[in-house]
């Protein structure tokens, strides 16, 4: 079946089930307007053709409450819009349907005041104790400031699950770690060594990047979206500066776009080599660490020699690239990459079946593939369950339409799928990296801007190192942003934690965690 | 496990040699020191890392403090698990309000004498973030800050420098 026809049958079927649709066309997506009380039941329909839940967000627009949700399959999206009453929005869940949805409802929730009939759970998500319970920050009429006390206080009322039994206890875990890393709350239920469930609670790192994005210029936003999560700023900043593009119509120059291209192949190999390094790392296994933790250091002085910025920040901006790339700074580059594969083969030769390591991963943290497809979950996690699915493949853009490679792919779905899956991928990075060289012409890395007119919105979705990320935007009078949703991958990865640790050993919970490696603040913006 | 060795070997020591800065070195990077540690401390301190509602920038420069190129340790400089075992409180972020409580505790959780450390432009002065519903801003907006690290995120050299000029007292 081609990619037109689902969309096409979709609409048929659709048709067929009396749910009008309004069609409209968007830059990245089609947008299908529906009423609200089809809402679940158009889920219902769509699962039974394995489209994919891939993001829900909402929008208070003067008195009425526009409700998002974006669906993929074949790499063909469709954003769903249904327009409620602000004064008292209801609507029915698609969570009942898309586990996916659950958590990004409760944000909605949260968010906007909105009410989703017959929602598994109704339990606060985002909110702590930050603001009260009726009172919705995203809504025109909450102010930046909002109303907090001195001291937030902490938020301990929440309902957790309970397992009650001969032998059962709880761990609580967070907000603060025992390691570098961001905060969050973890409760296991176990017995013995044993985890029977763990629940996550996020939200500790919520900034309100939604709503501080609000009225910001693009420059502005761009600078925003690249500190949404920070090991992703190149992918968030080239969602959304390609967001922004797309409403305004704005086309960036070839080199500008190659430029793009070597710099999110440059993060993907990064984050993955820091990311091998610290799987190696939790099991003990330090020689590895050691090594993946040296490459990733001389990565990162390659980005500060050649970009300007070891972790590339700043280096999209709305119209093409703040950066340009030298014939000098063009070999550097590809001599670094000859010497980093050599590198590579050698750690990888030395550890690859070494026994004390493939008893720690091999089998650990099991992710199985119907389960990664229920959550829709993506990137590497995803690839090393089986789901094969990379946005610069199924839904290319540029400069990834004319480059090839191939998607790394796994099946075994533990935590070693999850690390291999790594490596094959910056393999792949590097070759992708090789090619925008060869292609890069002489020419401008930047368009000069043009303000978009008011209510000018548009849909990105970029393939970002932890894998499809998307920018939602929508541009108000005078050049500035009326709305900007990011989801990062991490919103759809994190669920699958829950699952993937599940008859696992305590002491294997950090390795399983970091084989995800989901994003905080990318989760609680 | 020959072949594990023989990386070993061939890839030699790579750490590099960091001198403890001056003050007006420090002024470069950006950094400020009010109060240098007492001599008691002086040549080995440990630190308890809180992110405090960073973008995770900051986090992964101070992971890198910990490779083979700047390998912090060597210089005494110690990350611990618990507060109850630090005497240096890292602290990234604009502090969140839903850590403005667990950054408190963790202070408090500090045994005395400790000083605090803000590292990043979001917690020297609340960044990209600011002051907001859901930000306290600054780290100094919740608890007392002795030394400031800026940038963003600082690079690990920057943050090297600053935590030996604190040591210099």
């Amino acid at each position: 079946m081609s990619a037109a026809n689902w969309t096409a049958n979709f609409l048929n079927q659709l048709t067929a089930a009396a749910i009008s649709v309004e069609q409209f066309s968007l830059p990245s997506a089609s947008l299908w307007q529906i009423e609200s009380r089809h809402w679940q039941q158009f889920a219902t329909l769509a699962v039974g053709q394995d489209v994919r839940w891939v993001a829900g967000w909402a929008e208070h627009v003067e008195g009425r409450l526009f409700i998002n949700a974006c669906f993929e399959k074949q790499g063909v999206y469709v954003l769903l819009r249904t327009i409620v009453n602000a004064a008292k929005p209801e609507l029915p869940s698609q969570a009942t349907v898309y586990p996916a949805a659950s958590r990004s409802e409760r944000h909605t929730q949260d968010m906007f005041g909105v009410h989703f009939t017959g929602h598994p759970d109704h339990r606060r998500w985002t909110r702590h104790q930050a603001w009260a319970k009726h009172d919705y920050p995203l809504r025109k009429d909450f102010p930046v400031q909002g109303e907090p006390e001195t001291v937030t206080p902490p938020d301990k009322d929440y309902q957790f699950i309970k397992a009650h039994g001969e032998g059962v206890y709880e761990i609580p875990v967070g907000p603060v770690h025992a390691g570098i890393i961001e905060p969050g709350h973890f409760r296991f239920q176990a017995v013995g060594e044993l985890i029977l469930n763990l629940e996550e609670r996020l939200g500790y790192v919520h900034k309100g990047i939604e709503k501080i994005a609000e009225g910001r210029t693009p420059e502005s936003l761009a600078r925003l979206a690249g500190r949404v999560s920070g090991d992703t700023t190149v992918g968030h900043c080239w969602a959304a500066c390609r967001a922004m593009e797309q409403a305004a119509g704005i086309e960036i120059p070839p080199r500008a776009a190659l430029l793009r291209g070597i710099l999110a192949e440059r993060e993907r190999v990064a984050n993955h080599l820091g990311d091998m390094g610290a799987i190696c790392n939790d099991v003990a296994f330090i020689f590895a660490h050691m090594q993946f933790s040296r490459l990733r250091e001389l990565w990162l002085r390659t980005n500060a020699a050649v970009f300007g910025h070891r972790l590339l920040m700043d280096r999209i901006v709305p119209g093409g690239v703040a950066c340009d790339l030298s014939a000098s700074a063009c070999t550097l580059i590809k001599q670094e990459i000859v010497q980093l594969s050599k590198e590579l083969s050698e750690i990888i030769t030395a550890i690859d079946l070494n026994s004390s390591l493939e008893d720690r991963i091999y089998t650990a943290g099991y992710l199985a593939p119907e389960i990664a497809a229920a959550f829709g979950t993506v990137g590497y996690v995803g690839r090393a369950s089986g789901q094969d699915r990379d946005v610069r493949r199924d839904a290319p853009y540029l400069p990834y339409d004319h480059a090839s490679f191939k998607v790394a792919l796994e099946d075994q779905g533990d935590v070693a799928s999850r690390f291999w899956v790594r490596y094959k991928e910056i393999n792949a990075s590097l070759k992708l990296i090789k090619q925008f060289i060869a292609q890069l012409a002489a020419g401008s890395t930047l368009t000069e801007w043009q303000a978009p007119p008011a209510g000018s919105e548009a849909l990105s979705i970029v393939e970002g190192w932890r894998g499809e990320t998307i920018a939602y935007v929508r541009f108000d009078a005078d050049n500035k942003i009326a709305r900007y949703y990011p989801r990062d991958p991490s919103i759809l990865n994190w669920p699958a934690l829950e699952k993937l640790v599940l008859n696992n050993i305590v002491p294997d919970f950090p390795v399983c965690n970091k084989s995800l490696n989901g994003s905080y603040s990318g989760n609680d913006l | 496990m020959l072949r594990l060795f023989k990386k070993i070997i061939t890839t030699g020591v790579v750490t590099e040699k960091c001198k403890v800065p001056k003050e007006d070195e420090l002024e470069r990077l950006g950094i400020q020191i009010k109060n240098h540690i007492d001599k008691n401390f002086s040549g080995s301190i440990t630190i308890r890392a809180v992110d405090a509602g960073s973008c995770n920038g900051c986090e992964l420069e101070i992971h890198a403090l910990n490779n083979p190129y700047y390998d912090i340790e060597r210089f005494g400089i110690h990350f611990a698990a618990s507060p109850r075992h630090a005497d240096v409180l890292l602290v990234t972020g604009p502090v969140s309000r839903h850590m403005q409580t667990a950054l408190l505790r963790t202070y408090e959780a500090t045994p005395n004498p400790k000083w605090v450390v803000a590292v990043g432009d979001c917690a020297a002065c609340g960044g990209e973030f600011g002051v907001s519903y859901a930000s306290c801003g600054a780290v100094s907006n919740v608890i007392p800050v002795d030394v400031v690290i800026a940038g963003c995120p600082p690079t690990p050299q920057a943050l090297m420098k600053g935590l030996l000029g604190l040591m210099k007292g």
